[in-house]
């Protein structure tokens, strides 16, 4: 069989990528929309649909961040909930390793891959930062080096569980006594970056879900990858590789590109671009101008603040290098706050283009192994999900890279997982 | 005209109150619950609960976790109300609010929240807790219940904005940090989900767990009728607003002898009613004197269920959320500011 590609969505739910500003918005946070989503997803035969996670509300400089959607549901909840209205789409929560109780984490898990007949994922994140902590009865009890070991004991605790195994397992990092849940076997996804956190996906992940999705980066990272899973004794086709894109469609190339450059436009204006800069300044800057010249005082003292998300760690540190970085590079190519902004904010890769060009583009990469597929992460709502069900995914069709109807019933069927 | 009064809730958790009714089908037998509960919807009741442990009953098969299956069953239902057992002892108090406020969305202001109180040395070995009994206990669950609450205030109903003159979706004044502290945790907030539909979920808790003022529903599980009218007087001295009564039912005494020839059903630890529907009715009537609700355990739900709905004679409630159906007005949010 040819390869095929496998496609999600990632429903994140915060942050400056979803155009909130769209006059066809639908309310991000009203379960009507995550059914009429969850249900085109399933008409364009998509694997799953997936739930992100973010346990503290973003704040910049100690106050609630107010420019971008916020609000989400929990995530197993939702999908539970969307278990009752869908009959074939994979269900993916994305839970942290740190703040939960590995028995009570593995016990909802399994019982959303009970409801839904086999259908739930689990995006397993560590989430070892203190200040997402202070919502929570361990705040920051987890040293960062150690937090993809935790979330390896947990995992195999969770594994043990759901195969009718009891544990009884105590030592520094966890310490749990359970008896097995309800039969279960999510689908385990994997999204962490580091060394340690592909080591973790070599050893347990179903799927990874990189943000590794340029074409050459994708070859060398699905090769790492391949090379790790050999250590552990895993066949290369154990596991899927899905790294996170971004997808703007057209009719005509320029018309595409026009829409891609209306989207960036809202997804970075001027309030954001300041607020963007204040995370690393750690002053208020409301009065310096956007469209103006980078701000001339000094940034306060101190690393960054850590309030406005999950920041991979080289990025936690080494706050006065990357001013003086982006100082240079605004300097030399005169660039605006805005500008400077647009062109350091780490964006998800965009495909941009007609059905047919993606499609084209997306053919090549499955044929050539660079990766299994893609989880999209949607700018418009509804507009993202009905123009890929529409529009690309009949053309991926007709290239006989993508399935014409649901063949098995769980999502590692979907997937193509071994059984 | 319809008897809309007591307020009937009704436990569809495992297979029935009597001990040979055995355990639930398959554990993962969503579509049989799934049946009960429209039964239950189109008899009548304002609302099911969900029984649930960590640890499954002794003998018995494991558990799909309350919350889901509350989840599951509210888009498979439009008027009753869903009120899963989620126990404060052993979970992460943001977690729970997260989840119960999630639920509430998800059925568009039909979630309630029984208030667990699991506190056996081997269920805090589940997550490997302290074991807390006596007024360490109580003191748990008053600071379970109030950081729920508070965190469901947390963003104000009208917190999101959409503003595009200022490029602003909240308004940051309108979403809280809670600053909790409790005994044994803190919590900072604000809640990552907006406030639910019904502001505050309507919470139900055992008049014997030492938090009846935080309830909105204490349920009270006595053996005679002249107990649960003591009891009832007191919960609401002591500040709940609506008092329940637990009763187990099985309709038609022939029943009684062959099930306790299997298992004896042992002396009642709260009301119970044995016979036909008729005198159902009556007690329920006499009851409603008394208490504001009552809660039915079925003996058996495959046989008691469907002959409740056909005795009781009540239509389905017409909501649309849980507080409508039970009187509760939607309480104003306590971290509103005025204008
Ligand atoms: C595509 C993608 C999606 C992610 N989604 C989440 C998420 O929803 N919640 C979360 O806490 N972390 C999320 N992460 C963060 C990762 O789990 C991880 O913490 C981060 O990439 C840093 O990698 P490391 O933990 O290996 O250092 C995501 C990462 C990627 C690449």
């Amino acid at each position: 069989m040819s390869p095929r590609l496998h496609l999600g969505v990632f429903f994140t739910g915060v942050g400056p990528q979803l155009v909130w500003t769209d006059p066809a918005f639908s309310t991000h946070t009203h379960i009507d929309t995550f059914v009429a989503t969850a249900q085109t997803l399933e008409r364009g035969l998509f694997d799953a649909f997936f739930l992100g996670e973010g346990l503290r509300v973003r704040e910049n400089r100690g106050r609630v961040h107010d420019l971008d959607v916020a609000g989400r549901p929990d995530a197993i909840t939702q999908l539970a909930a969307l278990a009752a209205v869908t009959e074939r789409i994979g269900l993916v929560a994305t839970q942290n390793t740190t703040y939960n109780f590995p028995a009570d984490l593995a016990r909802r898990l399994a019982s959303l891959d009970a409801v839904s007949g086999g259908r739930a994922g689990w995006n397993i994140v560590t989430t070892d930062n203190a200040w997402t902590g202070e919502n929570f009865r361990r705040g920051g009890w987890l040293p960062h080096e150690r937090r993809y070991e935790r979330a390896g004991a947990f995992v195999e605790t969770a594994k043990a569980l759901w195969g009718g195994t009891a544990v009884d397992r105590h030592d520094d990092l966890i310490s749990v006594t359970a008896p097995p849940t309800v039969p279960a076997r999510p689908v385990l996804f994997q999204a962490g970056d580091s060394a340690g956190g592909r080591d973790l996906a070599a050893r347990h992940a179903d799927v990874v879900f990189s943000a590794n999705t340029d074409y050459d980066k994708a070859v060398a990272y699905a090769a790492d990858l391949r090379r790790r899973l050999a250590g552990y004794g895993r066949s290369a086709d154990s596991l899927r590789i899905l790294p996170g894109a971004a997808v703007v469609l057209g009719d005509t190339p320029a018309q595409a590109a026009e829409k891609a450059a209306w989207i960036q436009r809202e997804q970075v204006t001027g309030p954001r671009a300041l607020a963007f800069l204040e995370q690393y300044w750690g002053k208020d800057l409301s009065g310096y101008d956007p469209d103006g010249p980078l701000p001339d005082i000094e940034p306060a003292e101190g690393e960054l603040d850590p309030s406005r998300g999950t920041i991979a760690i080289e990025h936690r540190t080494g706050k006065a290098e990357r001013i003086a970085g982006w100082r240079a590079l605004a300097a030399e190519r005169k660039l605006s706050i805005r500008d400077l902004v647009v062109e350091v904010t780490p964006q998800h890769s965009t495909f941009v283009g007609t059905p047919g060009q993606i499609a084209d583009e997306w053919t090549r990469y499955v044929r050539d192994r660079a990766v299994d597929g893609f989880n999209i992460l949607p700018q418009l709502l509804p507009g993202t999900i009905e123009d890929i069900v529409d529009k690309l995914v009949p053309e991926l069709q007709d290239r006989g890279v993508y399935r014409t109807a649901y063949e098995g019933t769980t999502l590692r069927d979907h997937l193509d997982l071994p059984a | 005209m319809s008897v809309t009064r007591p307020h009937l809730a009704l436990e569809v958790d495992g297979a029935g109150a009597h001990p040979a009714a055995g355990h639930a089908g398959p554990a993962g037998d969503i579509a049989a619950l799934t049946a009960r509960v429209t039964t239950a919807e189109a008899a009548g009741f304002a609302l099911v609960t969900i029984a649930d442990a960590a640890l499954p009953p002794p003998g018995g098969p494991a558990r799909v976790e309350a919350g889901v299956r509350a989840s599951f069953l509210s888009r498979r239902t439009q008027r009753i109300g869903l009120a899963p057992t989620l126990h404060v002892t052993v979970t992460e108090p943001f977690h729970l609010a997260t989840q119960l406020a999630s639920l509430d969305h998800a059925s568009l202001g039909r979630a309630g929240w029984v208030v667990g109180a699991d506190h056996s040395a081997a269920v805090y070995a589940t997550v490997g807790l302290p074991r807390l009994d006596g007024a360490a206990l109580r003191q748990e669950l008053a600071d379970g219940i109030d950081v729920a609450r508070q965190l469901w205030d947390s963003w104000e109903d009208d917190a999101i904005i959409r503003d595009r003159v200022t490029s602003r979706f909240l308004d940051a004044d309108r979403v809280h940090h809670v600053n909790f502290t409790g005994e044994r945790f803190s919590v900072v907030g604000p809640l990552i989900t907006p406030r639910p539909p019904q502001g505050q979920l309507v919470v139900l808790g055992a008049d014997t767990l030492g938090v009846t003022g935080r309830l909105d529903v204490a349920l009270v599980a006595a053996p005679t009728v002249d107990e649960v009218a003591d009891r009832a007087r007191q919960a609401r001295t002591d500040g709940a607003p609506l008092v329940f009564a637990d009763l187990d039912v099985l309709l038609g005494a022939d029943r009684l002898a062959a099930l306790d020839a299997v298992a004896p059903w042992g002396p009642a630890q709260r009301l119970r009613h044995t016979g036909s529907a008729e005198d159902l009715r009556d007690l329920l009537e006499r009851l409603a004197g008394l208490v504001d609700g009552v809660r039915l355990h079925p003996a058996e739900l495959h046989v008691d269920l469907p002959r409740l709905a056909t005795g009781l004679g009540r239509r389905p409630v017409t909501g649309p959320t849980l507080r409508d159906t039970l009187g509760l007005h939607r309480p104003a949010n306590r971290f509103a500011t005025a204008g």
